[in-house]
């Protein structure tokens, strides 16, 4: 089964940012990971998560809805058996390192429930998402709030950011993902 | 973000080793249309719908937390295979490890805040 293409997604994508501005917010998802710890009493701790968190529960609309999205097109809009269609290159590359069979969305082998107990598996979630959250706040946005709206709005801080985003990524890529797989 | 393959651990792959065009069609795409948008916003006055007009907050520049915060996260994103919103559709998806890949992410931001008076912005 085929992927939606890039020109479907690529224009929701900007379609969601303007019902955004149009009712006058914005469209940025990582300032949802700084209102979840305020609502989990991070409040007490340090002056950035001061505020009033339900001015962003906009926000977590956004969150919750996204959580639904991935549910609603798991279970109802994808057939059994599915796989991403990813190119030849990548699934060879993959199998260099230890990932032999390319199946589903994610690789069963780290992100399933099972994998979980594996430890080496565990660090590697826990060492990804940290680095998620401990970067998009430093640099004050992720993919949505830099690279699309932040470059929408020709900030060069934005570019700046996602100029990091690749040094970072392809960093892991190509020179640590041949170490820790 | 799920249909189009954008919240897949191997499209960021893909992406990283610049094997297909499709998350940068995705990604381009968005800010093509954007960048017109936020032009023809500006320009235009437009107002959100209570009638305010619709503001944008420009960055102020820095070197240090754009290029430092961007390359943590981008180890992160690699790492993990999703940003903050395909963490979330994944785990919608029945992708147990992403709970923990979301748990981390707001410890991370929680450390973050908790040190960031000591880190060069």
């Amino acid at each position: 089964m085929q992927p939606w293409p890039w020109y479907v997604s690529g224009a929701l994508i900007a379609l969601i940012m303007f019902i955004m501005l149009y009712f006058g917010k914005s469209f940025g998802f990582s300032s949802n990971l700084r209102t979840l710890c305020t609502m989990c009493g991070a409040d007490k701790f340090a002056p950035f998560f001061q505020f009033n968190w339900k001015e962003q529960s906009w926000n977590l609309m956004f969150l919750i809805g996204s959580g639904i999205g991935g549910y609603i097109a798991m279970n109802f809009l994808s057939p059994e058996g599915y796989t991403v269609a990813i190119s030849e290159a990548t699934i060879a590359d993959l199998a260099d390192l230890d990932f032999d069979t390319v199946k589903g969305y994610v690789p069963d082998s780290q992100f399933s429930w099972e994998a979980m107990s594996n430890a080496t598996n565990l660090w590697i979630l826990i060492a990804g998402g940290f680095m998620v959250g401990f970067g998009a706040r430093y640099a004050g946005g992720c993919t949505s709030g830099h690279a699309i709206s932040g470059i929408s709005n020709l900030q060069p801080a934005s570019l700046l950011a996602v100029v990091g985003f690749f040094i970072g990524g392809l960093a892991m890529t190509h020179f640590l993902f041949p170490f820790i797989y | 973000m799920f249909k189009s393959e954008a919240a897949s651990w191997y499209r960021i792959q893909e992406m990283f080793r610049f094997q297909s065009f499709h998350m940068y069609g995705i990604i381009g795409l968005a800010v093509a249309l954007g960048v017109p948008m936020v032009w023809l916003i500006k320009k235009n006055n437009m107002k959100d719908f209570t009638g305010a007009p619709i503001v944008f907050q420009p960055k102020n520049w820095s070197i240090w937390r754009y290029l430092l915060g961007g390359t943590i996260f981008g180890l992160g994103w690699a790492l993990s295979g999703a940003c903050p919103g395909p963490i979330v559709v994944n785990i919608g998806a029945g992708y147990g490890g992403y709970v923990i890949v979301l748990a981390s992410a707001i410890l991370g931001t929680f450390v973050y805040g908790l040190i960031r008076n000591k880190l060069p912005h």
